[in-house]
């Protein structure tokens, strides 16, 4: 049985390290190859190649017909490595209270649409309330570019196509004869909800970037036709009440698509696509709050706050050690191995790291250090009353975990309820003090973890 | 073993004046409000570091902007932040380009927030919300766990404490060295209010064991051996992380140094006022059920 309990710990820890591994090492092998020189006959040349980079697990299986993709990488928030972050408010008034759920969340999904496909990687969209009023918020890591993004989630993004029908008498006569577009102003039924699918295509004679719709069945049908019921007249389509195009009919069409060819510039066509795709917000949203951290900003201050962190922690090392002795060092490896598990945890969640976080591990870590000064002065103290080594350890451990384990379990309690996982109304619901009461409460849990089954085996083996 | 609890009255003195100077600054100057709770606009613009900004000029920038400049600030390395009311955030690419006609040097923009101030106090008064049933739950938590509503108590009030202290203090730091209240301190607070219960625990663990073991004396007594024997441990801990806050402070990015700043006084008042607040607290609840009884 013996050999598998080790074999298990080295699992274990061989995991940990690769969980822990950094990020796109690149690894140089090299191996000695002796050439002759006749020259300098004893030199020794190294053959150096490249292989690919390292990096932390990745999963990439399907199971049950789902491919699920994970790579175990450290995460940071917005304040951390930049990007924007948006909070719109939702105008409700003009939706029956029984559907403001429904058209919040089809609201939510269609902004993430959008944002999605304005490529950002990891975009988080969420809608919170508090007291009537509802909220979206918009977390877009690495977009620096805020205007055009906000652009692009709050566009109505209403198509519709219109025939030719009576001209609107507000519209003097000198002008609505200019042009023949006033004359389009009788709805055909054909919405955006009829095109399946819109993309951007170049024209074959002037190669300008024009948008292709292309319908559904349904909307194959009814397109075909108006366009019959049309031949040689104007058909327009609109965005929002203007006009993006109102070509004459040449023929009709069956096959179900259209072209929108406009003065597009290859970004607008493609904005445009997007908006087809996503259709309508069915809630009217207004942007109430909008933070753009640079990214330049961001790593300058993570890298000084790296450099104060490792002196900080080796300062503590220092002192532990010198006034522990060989207890200081078991403690340090404990904190080793404890800050190695904390940051594998981290990435396997995966926890999104951000300064508040970065707060609760920074308290986590105080509190794994209280938790081995406890231990170690509970053992002086029975070390003091004659008792042998091998007792002391284990009374001082058992005395000292009562009060670690209570003081870990009221911090896990208040943490809980700062993260507020049942998402309730009256708590927070928002990243900041989220981020703070996740990294804490992974940092407690660890923190008994390595108290209770690792310490006491380090100890033991140092001083067996 | 040391009679910690006969100067009681110097300790609670010490938290008089400390709290007291906080109160008065709070009242008297209150803080330096950032946008996260006041709305408005920040920028945080990147120039060349010998740049030169004429503070009337400026002014007139913004106002032709239709925006007020509350607070401008420019750093040794290049940085300038503005701080505006009322501007339009569309407009923020027209605005650099003229600042850098008036500065006569390339501007980069390396952050842009603005807030609507409804947002700020809703967040504020929700984790108002979560703070107090963080309290509460201490609260029965440690009833349930020590079996005396005494401990509970003493605890709370030194979490109380703490908070009060970390307030006041923060705003002296907030008036003389213009030290942000924003969603940060926020985070400090509650970090604060996580670790003073967890420091009283300790403390309080200590003296339940002596409690258990039946040991003879008073509870002051026992109260006095518990916080003598966990001295070492106190100092020590908060030796460690006084290390971490201190080098944070100091070597730390700007953005978070006033946080580790809040931090390190909260630290610094929870591993105070366990033997020095919540123990004589403590002694004196379970002395007078002692007598009413």
């Amino acid at each position: 049985m013996k050999w598998i309990t080790r074999l298990i710990t080295i699992l274990l820890i061989v995991g940990l390290f690769w969980f822990n591994f950094p990020e796109n090492v690149s690894v140089n092998l090299s191996i000695p190859t002796v050439k002759v020189d006749s020259l300098r006959p004893f030199k020794v040349s190294r053959s150096k190649w490249q292989i690919d980079k390292l990096n932390p697990p990745k999963i990439n299986t399907t199971i049950g017909g789902k491919t699920i993709t994970r790579e175990f990488v450290t995460k940071l928030g917005l304040d951390l490595q930049g990007g924007s972050h948006f909070v719109f408010e939702t105008d409700t008034t003009k939706i029956p209270s029984a559907d403001v759920a429904e058209a919040l969340a089809a609201t939510r999904n269609i902004i993430e649409r959008r944002v999605n496909l304005f490529g950002v990687s990891e975009p988080i969209v969420q809608t919170t309330k508090s007291g009537k009023i509802h909220r979206i918020t918009v977390d877009l890591p690495g977009i620096r570019d805020p205007q055009s993004a906000v652009d692009l989630i709050g566009r109505t993004a209403q198509l519709s196509f219109k025939e030719e029908g009576p001209i609107d008498p507000n519209i003097p006569q000198s002008i609505a004869t200019l042009s023949a577009i006033f004359k389009l102003t009788t709805p055909t039924g054909l919405t955006g909800k009829d095109v399946k699918k819109a993309q951007v295509v170049f024209n074959q004679q002037n190669g300008e970037p024009n948008v292709q719709l292309q319908f559904t069945p349904e909307g194959t049908k009814i397109f075909a036709d108006i366009t019959k019921r049309n031949l040689h007249k104007l058909v327009g389509i609109f965005l929002d009440n203007d006009v993006l195009t109102a070509p004459v009919v040449q023929s009709e069409i069956l096959d179900g698509t259209a072209v929108i060819s406009g003065s597009f510039t290859v970004d607008s066509a493609k904005q445009l696509a997007i908006a087809i795709n996503s259709g309508a917000l069915p809630v009217p949203i207004k942007l109430v709050e909008q933070r753009t951290i640079g990214a330049t900003l961001g790593t300058y201050e993570v890298n000084k706050s790296i450099v104060a962190g490792v002196v900080g922690l080796s300062m503590v090392v220092l002192f532990m050690v010198m006034f522990y002795g060989r207890m200081g060092i078991v403690a340090s490896l404990g904190l080793l191995l404890y800050g190695l598990i904390t940051h594998a945890l981290y990435r396997i969640v995966p926890v999104v790291l951000t300064l508040p976080g970065i707060a609760g591990f920074i308290l986590s870590v105080g509190m794994a250090v209280d938790a081995n000064i406890l231990i170690f002065e509970r053992i002086k103290d029975e070390l003091r009353h004659d008792k042998p080594r091998e007792v002391a350890i284990r009374i001082g451990f058992g005395r000292a975990m009562s009060a670690i384990k209570d003081a870990n379990v009221t911090t896990l309690l208040v943490s809980f309820i700062l993260f507020n996982p049942l998402n309730w109304e009256f708590l927070p619901q928002f990243g900041l003090v989220r981020g703070f009461a996740l990294t804490l409460a992974i940092g407690v849990i660890v923190n008994l973890f390595t108290g209770i089954f690792v310490t006491r085996r380090i100890l033991r083996f140092f001083y067996r | 073993m040391i009679h910690f609890s006969r100067y009681t009255k110097l300790y609670f003195m010490i938290s008089f004046i400390v709290i007291g100077a906080g109160i008065f600054s709070i009242f008297k100057y209150g803080y330096n409000v950032s946008i996260d709770f006041s709305g408005g606009t920040l920028l945080q613009y990147r120039t060349a570091a010998n740049a030169k900004v004429d503070a009337n000029r400026l002014g007139a920038l913004v106002t032709s902007f239709h925006s007020e400049l509350v607070d401008h600030k420019q750093g040794t390395d290049g940085v300038l932040t503005l701080r505006l009311s009322k501007f339009t955030d569309a407009e923020e690419p027209n605005f650099r380009a003229k600042l850098q006609e008036l500065i006569a040097s390339p501007v980069t923009l390396s952050s842009l927030e603005s807030v609507g101030p409804t947002i700020g106090a809703d967040a504020i008064r929700k984790t108002l919300i979560a703070a107090a049933c963080g309290v509460l739950v201490i609260l029965s938590y440690i009833f349930y766990s020590f079996r005396k509503m005494s401990f509970a108590v003493a605890a709370v009030v030194a979490l109380l404490h703490d908070i009060a202290v970390v307030l006041g203090v923060y705003s002296i730091i907030s008036h003389f060295f213009g030290a942000p209240l924003d969603t940060l301190f926020v985070t400090a607070l509650l970090t604060t209010m996580s670790f003073s219960v967890h420091d009283t625990i300790v403390i309080f663990d200590m003296i339940r064991g002596e409690l258990r073991r039946g040991k003879g004396g008073s509870i002051t007594d026992l109260a006095d051996h518990a916080v003598t024997s966990t001295m070492v441990r106190s100092l020590n801990n908060s030796l460690t992380i006084i290390f971490m806050l201190f080098s944070l402070v100091l070597l730390g990015g700007t953005s978070i140094r006033y946080f580790a700043i809040a931090l390190l006084i909260g630290t610094v008042t929870g591993v105070y006022s366990s033997p020095f607040i919540a123990t004589p607290v403590m002694i004196w609840l379970e002395r007078r059920n002692h007598k009413s009884a």
